[in-house]
């Protein structure tokens, strides 16, 4: 990849500098990192090591320290009966680890769409100028402010088929004849999950875009007016490609984020096979049922699907770089 | 992740205060930490139950209020003590949690001594773990079916004795206040949500249709038989009809919510709903009445699933002496006799069933006695430590059935072949 990419800033190698001053300046910064490298190798590093040196093991949570090496057991094993028939077991061969899968990339995928769009739009609205704009900037971050545990159980209480807000609303309106369970019903167990997260996440999208339009320079707009370009076109042509680069960043934030899913499922519908997410259920056998090291198995399975999704992300990312500048 | 390390702080703090604590001096009174769910008004039943306690020792108890999810506090108890932590010196625990939490608590069999002849021979057999006692009872519990005297007055109907009649029942309660414009009214409320309630309502709808206890004592998995088929879909058919379609996501406290607004005839619940619905700012006060479960059809026997909460020392304590006597305090008649009185709690020492000033405020303690007696435990013993894993299995699939995804015979079909599965050779 050689081309040149506009908002990546590169630490370049400047010409005409000493090389021993080059070397004094990247010692020096590696002692101001020192601390934090070490500290991310406690609370990141390590951890992960742990966790994945355990789920080759026997490990359970009783006795932490008494594990003996079982291989790829808890991934995948199999046993051939006495008949000859072949069992196959381990999580690559679990079907509740794999509904966990496919409902993480779900909510991933239509909440982290749903968010990026809504805000966009809201980024767009308030890089218009008007009176009152700061207020409406801070008040619109008030659901980001909110703790993730907090807004889950506001919103299952609104949500809530008998008390709720939400049914009594609906009822009233006469948009619904009956009042519904949002979060009991396994067919909108997932939709109000999304719900609730479009509603808290849309603020921090909303952010990161604004500071992606805040770069775009005034003057290429004054020049598309003054070509009497149609604002739709404008906004398709000029402004989605400048604030491209920032929108990415902030996709692939809410991505990391949303692939490792926890806390609003476990507090607004906890063990409803419709909303498992990875993180619930890898929690479910490392603490709950007396499987810590097939748990261990799935958190590792967890870091490397977010892994690859990053990379393939990135890499899908740059490729349609490449064919836009083919143009 | 980061939630995680938020969780510890509170423990941190704990922790912190508990040095300061061992720096301030030389006094010898010790803060003694208590961790229990809270449900209903146990915050301020703990601190008159420990009152003479502390006032007899001076040292203090520090309640350190859980949620009130059993499997949220199963889940906490596990990393503290995997983590061991010393912050936390008595757990109070769930009847079913002493074969899987056993190596972590301290065998208080030696220092309560006689005074376990007091208590039901049943409950302290359910904290012994390979001979060690794990815990001591602080109370027992079984649900009963909780029922609207002046609905049922007005509707002619009397208490219903079987599941069958409960549903016409609750039909024919809930048609005619709906008729009368109370449009959020519902026959029955129970707990549906898939958690370890769901497996205490199951079993007893299971079992009181003959159709076994899930895993027999002597390890053998009976779940999948015509009678379960049967009672499990006579449950599913409530749903909507007379239980709200959202009964499902309920635990205790939400089926307890529209039961305290009377918006409920019957419900399902464990005694402490009793004392709260008797309450002076209940709007059912004096209204209802509770009888044992109904039966499963007309061969049937009623059943109701052992609940019951114990007190159990941790091994990371560092104020085990005083953990210990304030684990005999809170089992000792005295102590149960108060939590009674003030919760409706039961109690585990035999004579309180008798004891004239219980039987006057609560007359159904006394004869709960009976329920007591033919409570069905779940199968916490023979399936040890894959209990939990038994249970999550069994309440989804009843779960999924109240929920319509398949029916009750192919959920228990699968569920049969799940814990085969996981039973392997041996629990």
């Amino acid at each position: 990849m050689t081309h040149p990419t506009t908002a990546v800033p590169v630490a370049a190698p400047k010409n005409g500098r000493e090389t021993s001053l080059e070397q004094q300046r990247l010692r020096a910064a590696f002692w101001f990192l020192a601390p934090m490298l070490l500290m991310l190798f406690c609370v990141a590093a390590w951890p992960l090591m742990r966790s994945i040196w355990f789920s080759f093991t026997d490990t359970s949570l009783t006795d932490l320290h008494g594990g003996k090496w079982v291989g790829f057991d808890n991934y995948l094993s199999y046993r051939q009966l006495s008949s000859g028939r072949v069992i196959w077991r381990g999580t690559l061969v679990d079907p509740a680890w794999w509904n966990a899968v496919w409902n993480t990339v779900k909510f991933a995928v239509v909440s982290v769409s749903l968010e990026t769009m809504f805000g966009l739009v809201v980024a767009l609205v308030l890089n218009a100028r008007f009176a009152g704009r700061g207020l409406v900037r801070a008040a619109i971050l008030i659901p980001w402010a909110i703790p993730t545990i907090v807004s889950a159980k506001m919103w299952g209480w609104m949500l809530n088929d008998q008390f709720g807000i939400i049914n009594d609303i609906l009822l009233n309106l006469g948009l619904i004849s009956e009042k519904i369970a949002w979060a009991a019903n396994l067919d909108t167990a997932m939709a109000a999950v999304i719900l609730v997260d479009v509603w808290k996440t849309t603020p921090f999208m909303a952010l990161l875009c604004l500071a992606g339009l805040q770069m775009v320079p005034g003057d290429i707009y004054e020049a598309a007016r003054i070509d009497g370009i149609h604002p739709v076109k404008v906004f398709f042509r000029v402004t989605l490609p400048l604030i491209r680069p920032a929108l990415m960043v902030a996709v692939i934030f809410r991505m990391l984020d949303a692939l490792r899913m926890f806390d609003l499922v476990y507090v607004l519908t906890p063990n409803s096979a419709a909303t498992k997410t990875m993180s619930i259920i890898s929690r479910e056998n490392l603490i709950e049922f007396d499987k810590f090291a097939y748990g261990s198995a799935q958190s590792s399975l967890l870091f490397a699907i977010i892994a690859i999704f990053v990379a393939l992300y990135i890499w899908l990312g740059k490729v349609d770089l490449g064919g836009e500048k083919s143009k | 992740m980061f939630k995680f390390h938020a969780r510890t702080l509170p423990a941190g703090a704990l922790a912190a205060a508990a040095l300061s604590l061992a720096f301030t001096g030389p006094a010898r009174a010790v803060e003694v930490s208590f961790a229990a769910g809270v449900v209903g008004s146990f915050f301020e039943d703990f601190a008159a139950v420990v009152k003479p306690w502390e006032e007899k020792t001076g040292n203090t108890v520090k309640l350190v209020p859980m949620p009130a999810s059993t499997s949220d506090q199963f889940a906490q108890y596990r990393l503290w003590l995997a983590a061991g932590n010393s912050d936390i010196d008595l757990y109070m625990t769930d009847v079913i949690w002493a074969p899987q939490l056993a190596e972590q608590f301290v065998d208080l069999r030696e220092s309560a001594g006689a005074a376990l002849d007091a208590h039901f021979p049943s409950v302290i057999e359910s904290q012994t773990a390979d001979g060690r006692l794990v815990a001591l009872p602080l109370y027992t519990d079984a649900p009963a079916l909780y029922y609207r005297k002046d609905l049922l007055e007005k509707y002619g109907a009397k208490v219903p004795e079987t599941w069958q009649e409960l549903t016409e029942t609750a039909q024919l309660i809930q048609d005619g206040e709906r008729a009368e414009g109370k449009s959020d009214f519902w026959g029955f409320v129970w707990q549906g949500n898939a958690y370890e309630g769901l497996t205490c309502d199951a079993l007893e709808w299971i079992k009181s249709f003959g159709g076994g206890q899930i895993v027999e004592p002597d390890g053998t998995i009976s779940v999948n038989n015509e009678k379960a088929v049967e009672a499990i879909d006579l449950a599913a058919s409530w749903v909507g009809t007379i239980s709200p379609p959202g009964v499902i996501a309920y635990q205790e406290e939400e089926a307890r919510g529209v039961w305290q607004t009377g918006n409920a005839a019957f419900m399902r619940n464990w005694p402490y709903a009793y004392a709260l619905g008797s309450a002076e700012d209940s709007p059912i006060k004096g209204l209802f009445d509770t009888a044992p479960l109904p039966r499963g059809g007309e061969d049937g026997s009623s059943a109701a699933t052992l609940g019951g909460w114990n007190v159990a020392v941790s091994k990371y304590s560092e104020h085990q002496d005083e953990a210990i006597s304030l684990a005999l305090y809170l089992s000792s008649a005295e102590a149960q006799k108060t939590l009674a009185l003030r919760a409706g709690n039961l109690p585990t020492v035999i004579s309180l069933y008798d004891d004239p000033d219980i039987a006057a405020k609560y007359p159904i303690i006394p004869a709960w006695k009976d329920v007591f007696m033919h409570a069905v435990p779940r199968p916490s013993a023979p399936t040890k430590k894959k209990y939990n894993e038994v249970s999550a299995k069994f309440w989804s699939a009843v779960h999924d059935t109240l929920g319509g995804n398949g029916t009750a015979a192919e959920n228990l079909e699968l569920l049969e072949l799940d814990l085969d599965d996981l039973k392997g050779s041996a629990w």
